[in-house]
């Protein structure tokens, strides 16, 4: 799925609730994120992005949404099973939390 | 009289548990506590009652600020709910009688009053919490402090303690001594339309109009069962009307001054006095509690000695009843204020005298009742 | 993944202050997460949903949510619960708690929770420090750790949380951590939908007030440190050196009947009993 997935998915940072902390950017797996001059995460190589699921449930301030871009009977849902990244940064993911479908993929509401 | 009415069920009952009765008369359904001399056959007797009853809840907690917590979250749930408690235990609940004044939770607690401070007399009478019952909560807060001087008035005060909790959203401390809850005597058990019975106030707007700590014309926000669709804030900390934390000055000062004004805007509804004999009164005896009941035979004493003796007997001890006391204070030479402590009352007293007259305390740390004769020789 | 931030939104309170108040890189945030996910999985209604905090960072968390909720007093968190709990049962009742708040100052009502078993959800976020007050130790600070008030190192032991609530007589114990926070999702939603005491212990770094005295250079370091140390309790057990390793996982998982309903049985005998000799 990782090379698959590849170059399908969107990644945002909401500048306003990420507060630096770092977590997103050191554990990404496809070193999608680096820290921009204020400290902050910003997107650096979204193409590589995988959609492992690890930056978003793991972003403290709700401030990173990916987002599979036009999935065609993909919903770009995180494998925590088959991709290699999830399996290294997630070791004990044996269940997936129950989520709805994914709504308006490139409209984000930012409250 | 063609039809005889129905006879009235009595009971032969103890203080604490005329408390009970008023209490269920009052709609209460939740009790939790934690035992403790001399209040402990009210517990006892709730946790035979209240599980007859279809929703009623008796919980036996840890200690008695988990009692007073789950009182509080039982309340926030829609109970009417209450504890009982004695000196120790009295001073462990403080930081939550704090917790439920600020968040404007209904309930009502009862303290039996024994002696001393510490483990002091557990079985005996005292007074000495009378001081606590105010102000025993850090901070600025209101609170409702009332006192039963006789087996029918512990059932009596115990609906109007819950009465008043639900009218003014706040706790309501109904303060009884080992004396008063430990009297056995005759008194007819409440029937349905008795008393009138209040229930706080609902919201009835939409929820997403309802701000649950808002000004209203009498200062007292209506207040939703939790799980009823209006979602709201309840915390310690000083909030906004919504609820949520705020330290703004105006919004502060704004809250407090409404939680105040709530309860000083009815003193003529809470401020409970009987008066015994006071209208041609030159000495006047001030009196609460199983003092009172010396004071009631003294003065009978003393008018039957020729004495202009009258006594004011306070059912309200805080908001301390100024008016009453201040009016009588004017047309008499003396003031007798007999009290099972050092001199709690009489501080109020003596604050609101003002040089309108003389103020003698009759003063008993002893573990001993203060006696008819004690108070005749001050007042003849 | 959208949907995970998506989801959240639908849980917050709008109106509230964002970001969040917590420190860059600190791990309530993300229990937060696990917490809204575990109530949507479940199909929770938002109205039936009480969330009881206490006081301590952790405590900050009631605010942004948007179910019923209380910030109570420090400590008394499930005390509330319960009252809230056997007053109205239909309600699913959640104590959200610090270490401090739950293990040290609330110490016996989680013991007394836990053995009375009440039908409370109690997600307790151990950070190892008292963050809000400035970093002093809690009773749950590992031995030789540095803080505030242990300056020269912690003496004293750290309550094993595990086996406290086990022995008190829990109905589900378990523990996970932000890094691993799909399986913290996992536990989470599995105590909500148990009965009884349910307790979930989220290991979440503090790294302000307890990383920085203690070696970490970061907030990631920590969450390094985090997926090092925590092993899954089935991998645990089978390890030879078990020593600075932490066992994750659903520890205590018993079929035991809440408080609440175990009392509802009992007035419905009376009843019964009365509605005979009748």
């Amino acid at each position: 799925m990782s090379a698959s997935s590849k170059g399908q998915n969107r990644v945002v940072v909401y500048p306003d609730w990420c507060k630096g902390c770092g977590i997103c950017i050191a554990f990404c797996p496809k070193h999608v994120l680096a820290a921009g001059p204020d400290g902050k995460a910003r997107v650096v190589a979204e193409d590589a992005c995988v959609n492992c699921g690890f930056c978003e449930p793991h972003c403290p301030d709700f401030a990173i949404v990916v987002t599979p871009r036009a999935a065609n009977g993909r919903n770009g849902r995180a494998n925590g099973n088959g991709a290699p990244a999830a399996g290294q940064d997630a070791p004990e993911s044996p269940e997936q939390p129950q989520q709805p479908a994914p709504k308006e993929p490139d409209k984000e509401e930012h409250p | 009289m063609s039809q005889v009415r129905k006879k009235r069920r009595e009971a032969f009952l103890l203080g604490n548990e005329a408390v009970v009765e008023g209490a269920l008369a009052a709609g209460c359904s939740f009790y939790a506590g934690y035992p403790i001399t001399p209040s402990t056959e009210i517990m006892e007797t709730m946790a035979k009652r209240l599980p007859q009853l279809s929703d009623g809840v008796f919980l036996q907690m840890e200690d008695e600020i988990a009692s007073m917590g789950a009182v509080i979250g039982a309340s926030l749930a829609g109970r009417k709910a209450m504890t009982a408690t004695s000196g120790p235990g009295f001073s462990l609940m403080q930081e939550q009688i704090g917790y439920a004044a600020m968040t404007e939770t209904p309930l009502v607690l009862v303290n039996v009053m024994r002696g001393g401070t510490s483990t002091g007399l557990p079985t005996s009478p005292g007074q000495g919490d009378v001081q606590q019952a105010r102000w025993g909560a850090h901070g600025d807060h209101p609170i409702l402090v009332l006192a039963a001087s006789d087996v029918p008035e512990c059932l009596e005060m115990t609906v109007t303690a819950f009465n008043f909790a639900e009218k003014y959203r706040t706790p309501v401390i109904l303060l009884l001594d080992e004396i008063t809850a430990h009297t056995r005597e005759k008194i007819s058990l409440p029937e349905p339309g008795d008393f009138e019975i209040f229930s706080r106030l609902v919201p009835t707007m939409p929820p997403e109009w309802y701000k649950p700590y808002e000004e209203t014309l009498r200062g007292v926000p209506p207040m939703p069962p939790i799980g009823k669709g209006y979602r709201f804030h309840v915390t310690g900390l000083t909030h906004d009307l919504q609820g949520f934390p705020t330290s703004r000055p105006e919004e502060v000062k704004a809250l407090v001054e409404r939680q105040f004004r709530k309860i000083d805007r009815f003193f003529h509804d809470v401020q409970l006095v009987e008066h015994v004999a006071t209208d041609d009164a030159e000495v006047l005896v001030v009196a609460y509690g199983c003092v009172a009941r010396s004071a009631r035979l003294a003065v009978r004493q003393a008018r039957e000695a020729g004495a202009k003796a009258g006594l004011l007997i306070l059912k309200t001890l805080f908001p301390f009843p100024r008016i009453h006391v201040e009016k009588l204070m004017r047309a008499c030479r003396l003031v007798v204020v007999p009290e099972l402590n050092v001199g709690q009352i009489s501080r109020e007293v003596k604050r609101v005298n003002e040089g309108h007259t003389t103020v003698r305390t009759i003063n008993r740390v002893d573990g001993l009742i203060i006696t008819p004769s004690q108070i005749l020789k001050e007042i003849s | 993944m959208a949907e995970v931030t998506q989801l959240i939104h639908q849980y917050l309170r709008h109106n509230k202050k964002f970001p969040l108040v917590f420190c860059p890189g600190c791990g309530h945030g993300i229990v937060l997460g696990s917490l809204v996910r575990g109530v949507h999985a479940l199909g929770l209604d938002k109205d039936d949903v009480v969330v009881v905090a206490g006081i301590g960072c952790s405590g900050r968390i009631a605010a942004y949510v948007d179910f019923n909720t209380v910030h109570a007093t420090h400590g008394r968190a499930l005390t509330i619960a319960t009252g809230i709990k056997m007053a109205n049962p239909e309600l699913t009742v959640i104590a959200v708690m610090g270490d401090g708040d739950a293990f040290s100052i609330g110490g016996n009502h989680l013991i007394h929770a836990a053995r009375r078993n009440i039908g409370v959800t109690a997600l307790v976020l151990n950070n190892f420090i008292y963050g809000m007050t400035g970093g002093q130790c809690s009773s749950t600070t590992p031995e030789g750790a540095y803080s505030h008030t242990s300056p020269m190192g912690q003496l004293e032991a750290a309550f094993d949380i595990v086996e406290l609530t086990r022995a008190a007589g829990a109905a589900g114990v378990s523990r996970g951590t932000v890094f691993h926070v799909k399986a913290l999702d996992g536990l989470v939603a599995d105590a909500l939908t148990r009965p009884g005491f349910n307790l979930v212990e989220a290991l979440t770094p503090c790294f302000t007030q307890y990383g920085r005295g203690n070696g970490f250079k970061n907030a990631v370091e920590m969450f390094k440190w985090l997926k090092e140390r925590a092993v899954p309790l089935e991998a645990y057990e089978k390890l030879e050196d078990k020593s600075g390793r932490i066992p994750i996982g659903t520890f205590v998982r018993r079929d035991v009947p809440g408080l609440e309903a175990r009392y509802a049985a009992m007035r419905e005998k009376l009843r019964e009993m009365k509605g005979g000799a009748a």
